[in-house]
């Protein structure tokens, strides 16, 4: 079955400066595919060339180099467009349509009519929480609302992959949360998600897989699993009735901590090579209790922040020397095919 | 087609609720009806003077609709992101320039129409109040048909401005695309200068350039048959003919371009 989404190399430089405009990297090889029926997280901080892939995959921009398509077909073909749906971030329409008619002129744009389109107009309303708002024009919307609205015209033609480009920004924790159940009814509904973010908790309870992109450059792609497993930082092994913290120094480099939290009950941190239950014994002596003992695993968070940081401080202005050199290959926890 | 219908629909039914045109409408209205006050400080020339200064009116304030309106058609769109959306609909970008442009033509029609209906109403007033042996001095009836021939001249002007507005609307901001589209237009009247400016000149590279400006720039003059209409001179329907093919040769040419630079715009 073709990728959902693929990229080869994709690049793009825009040239900046009024002057001699320079070439500025915004986006440099990334490579990385999405399955169909995955919701995929797409995250960067900001700048990072999350907003200009999504532009690069819906042909709002041209790439400078390498290729992408979209259910198997080259980006920008009308039959491509017809299947997918996109929320821009800060979405923006028309001050002087009402949600009801936006959505119906996008939805007669699909080729839809009659009955047909009044329903499937009137079912999405309802569905992103504006039924009531349906005749109202939308200069007088909120910028929640106009997500939701956004969320709706993405929807219009149920299409097979969504692109939804930081769809939780500007959003209050009702809004964050009803746009979190719709990815997932989404994904139920057997439709693929490609979303971008740069809220990690958001990544963390949606997606399958993701990609991290810092500084133009892919630093990471794979299963969160996999990502996440990657790195063990230790264990925590939480023990109460000692009558006596442990000697850290008796234990040598296997025991890296120990912190008090009551009387007699200890959080004690193992280092990540250890047996803890070869541990234990000597851990709790004749009275201690364990309470509780837990892997140590580097959070998306951390393993985001090393990434980023990976990427460096080089300048992106392509140098005209360093134009065609090869640069080192981008960190991929799973390879793309 | 249908997709180039659909945006049309669509441009026309934001243009008509956007309170900019109605301003605009009404102010027509007001100075189409002012006319009469004006036309009392001249004796027996009243009605020259209405149908004069209501057809400058529907002039001006149609180009003002088919500039700042036009304009807003796509610059407005990509600055306010807009376009995000629609361009990822199934379209193609040629179809969304042809279905604005064609929204546009329909608005300025219907505006145009609106403004030489209130001129007309003006004009019957007035004449229901004059006396008949004043009526027989005047040049031309007041309600002279030829004055639609005049405003079917200016709505063929305006939908050349609406091309020359959509196509610098496609590659710069709003603010400079008002300007060289004003600039365009102001040129445009005077154009038919560029051609006698050319018998004083000597230097052969200067000739050559005034002459490629001429042909190269529009000549909005070959519209404007307010004059003759006011002096109850013939246009003929040939004349119209003419100007309405030169008008549409012309606008092929800029739709064309328009269509070319934006198929391969970035929208950053």
């Amino acid at each position: 079955m073709a990728a959902a989404v693929e990229t080869f190399d994709l690049s793009k430089d825009y040239r900046v400066g009024f002057w001699r405009p320079k070439p500025y990297r915004a986006l440099d090889r990334v490579t990385f595919h999405v399955d169909p029926g995955e919701v995929f997280g797409f995250l960067g901080p900001n700048g990072a060339g999350k907003t200009t892939t999504l532009k690069l995959l819906m042909q709002l921009v041209f790439p400078t180099g390498g290729q992408a398509t979209i259910l198997g077909k080259p980006v920008g073909d009308v039959r491509v467009k017809q299947r997918i749906g996109f929320l821009p971030e800060n979405p923006y329409f028309y001050d002087y349509l009402t949600a009801e008619e936006l959505l119906t002129y996008f939805a007669g744009l699909f080729g839809y009519a009659g009955s047909d389109r009044t329903q499937r107009v009137s079912r999405l309303l309802d569905d992103v929480g504006l039924g009531h708002e349906r005749r109202l024009q939308l200069r007088k919307f909120s910028k929640g609302m106009i997500q939701r609205v956004g969320l709706a015209q993405a929807l219009i033609n149920d299409p097979e992959v969504v692109f939804l480009d930081e769809p939780m920004s500007g959003l209050d924790p009702l809004g964050r949360r009803d746009v979190r159940e719709l990815i997932l009814r989404l994904r139920a509904e057997g439709r693929t998600v490609f979303f971008s973010s740069h809220i990690l908790s958001d990544a963390e309870t949606l997606c399958s897989r993701i990609a991290i992109v810092a500084k133009g450059r892919l630093m990471a792609a794979g299963r969160l699993s996999e990502i996440l497993a990657v790195r063990m930082l230790g264990w925590e092994v939480i023990v109460e009735e000692l009558d006596a913290p442990p000697d850290v120094a008796a234990f040598g480099a296997a025991l890296k901590k120990v912190t008090p939290i009551d009387a007699k009950r200890y959080q004690i941190e193992l280092a990540p090579d250890v047996r803890p239950e070869q541990l234990l014994p000597r851990l709790l002596g004749a009275r201690g209790r364990l309470v509780s003992i837990l892997p140590v695993r580097e959070t998306l968070e951390d393993f985001f922040v090393r990434q980023v940081n990976d990427a460096g401080n080089s300048s992106r202005f392509v140098e005209p020397e360093t134009e065609t050199k090869k640069e080192p290959e981008p960190v991929a926890m799973e390879k793309t095919r | 087609m249908k997709t180039v219908a659909r945006i049309a629909a669509n441009v026309f039914k934001e243009s008509v609720r956007d309170k900019v045109l109605y301003s605009l409408v009404l102010f027509a209205v007001l100075l189409i009806a002012a006319s009469v006050l004006l036309s009392q400080i001249t004796a027996g020339q009243e009605v020259k003077i209405i149908k004069d200064l209501g057809l400058a009116a529907i002039s001006v304030i149609g180009l003002a609709i088919a500039v700042f309106i036009g304009i807003g058609l796509v610059s407005k769109e990509v600055e306010r992101r807009s376009i995000y959306s629609l361009l990822t609909k199934p379209m193609s970008r040629p179809q969304l320039i042809l279905g604005k442009f064609f929204g546009l033509t329909l608005t300025l029609a219907v505006n145009v129409v609106v403004m030489t209906a209130a001129l007309y109403a003006v004009l019957a007033l007035y004449s229901a109040y004059t006396p008949q042996y004043l009526q027989s001095t005047w040049e031309a009836p007041a309600m002279d048909l030829a004055l639609m021939k005049a405003s079917f001249l200016i709505f063929v002007e305006l939908t050349l401005v609406t091309a020359v507005a959509l196509l610098f609307s496609t590659y710069s901001s709003p603010i400079w695309s008002t300007l060289f589209t004003f600039g365009l237009v102001v040129v445009g009247h005077f154009s038919a200068d560029l051609k006698n400016f050319e018998s004083v000149l000597e230097s052969a590279p200067l000739i050559w350039m005034t002459r490629a400006l001429y042909y190269l720039l529009p000549n909005l003059a070959t519209f404007d048959v307010k004059l003759q209409v006011v002096h109850g001179q013939a246009v003929p329907m040939s004349y119209l003919a003419f100007s309405t093919g030169y008008a549409a040769v012309y606008i092929t040419a800029l739709l064309v371009t328009a269509m070319l630079v934006f198929a391969r715009r970035d929208f950053k």
